[in-house]
């Protein structure tokens, strides 16, 4: 990116860097404004990462899929967003690739992500 | 270009302009030139790459050889006496915080491309019938014997983009007035670092 462009986003640059840190295999509950109407509301959407993109730019954005009612349910979130409220990171999960395309065609067994263990310090 | 979210929450694509400082080089009227004008150049050169007489027309303002020169005719009667020669024009004195300006510049050069591309022909349509090696032709280009000739300015194949293009109406979304920069809505013509027209 040019210098101009990176000078012009760093103005962003908390916008972008007030969540906690989450990869793609991560299971997370984003809180998203909704307005309706004149009234505002908090929607809550948990599940889980399968890919960023474009990282460390404005135009970053994030996936995240759930399977709602056997459902496959994907919502598109840009990290700069006034609307996005809050990430939690509720389990981490250990992956191999950046994006996980792959759980889309899965179901059941075969579509879990296995818990990435920490060892305490 | 990147995006920033506007006001009212929409995510707004956005080129960035770096607009100045301008220097103006001369200034036209209608006694001595028949019409009202003023001349900005704009980017730094070396003088050695610089022509002779452009040298003396930028000696004559009082500044250093620039890369690009530029006239705007008939100028808005609000700038009337803020231009003297050799003055230094700057971004935020032209331009505010939600104004429409067109921009000018040069399309990206495509090369010599077919009909699809460069006039939005829709092809022969589909692959069957008898169709294999014609999907993106552009049919008939006239009658038979009478006119027993191709009318003039048929559209063709040809040499596509490289063109003069104005983009009209892109609203100024921020201006940063200690790095002389322009974040406009939308995209612009040409390539990234090329040069561009801004107009008010």
């Amino acid at each position: 990116m040019s210098e101009l462009l990176k000078f012009v986003e760093e103005d962003y640059k908390d916008a972008r860097s007030k969540f906690p840190a989450f990869k793609a295999g991560d299971t997370v509950n984003v809180h998203v404004k909704i307005t309706e109407g004149t009234k505002e509301r908090i929607q809550q959407f948990q599940g889980t990462v399968i890919q960023r993109k474009n990282v460390n730019t404005n135009g970053e954005t994030f996936t995240v899929r759930k399977v709602s009612n056997g459902i496959g349910v994907e919502r598109i979130i840009p990290i700069i967003s006034p609307s996005l409220e809050k990430i939690e990171v509720l389990r981490e999960g250990k992956v191999r690739r950046a994006r996980l395309f792959y759980l889309r065609g899965r179901q059941g067994k075969s579509a879990k992500i296995k818990e990435k263990i920490r060892l305490k310090k | 270009m990147t995006s920033i979210f506007s006001a009212d929450g929409r995510n707004v694509a956005c080129t960035l302009i770096e607009a100045g400082p301008c220097v103006v080089t001369q200034v036209k009227n209608v006694e001595t030139d028949g019409y009202n004008a003023v001349q900005l150049a704009y980017g730094e050169r070396k003088e050695k790459n610089t022509p002779k007489p452009l040298i003396g027309h930028f000696k004559k303002a009082g500044t250093t050889p620039k890369q690009k020169v530029v006239e705007f005719r008939d100028f808005r009667v609000e700038f009337e006496g803020q231009v003297d020669m050799g003055k230094t024009v700057i971004s935020d004195q032209i331009f505010v915080e939600g104004d429409f300006v067109d921009a000018i510049g040069t399309s990206k050069g495509k090369g010599f491309q077919g009909v699809v591309k460069r006039h939005g022909f829709g092809g022969v349509g589909g692959a069957t019938h008898g169709q294999h090696n014609r999907q993106r032709h552009p049919g008939s280009i006239g009658a038979c014997s009478w006119p027993s000739r191709v009318f003039k300015g048929m559209r063709m194949a040809g040499r596509t983009g490289g063109n003069r293009v104005k983009v009209l109406n892109l609203r100024v979304l921020k201006i940063y007035p200690e790095k002389n920069l322009l974040l406009v809505s939308g995209s612009i013509p040409g390539a990234k670092n090329s040069f561009v027209i801004l107009e008010k």
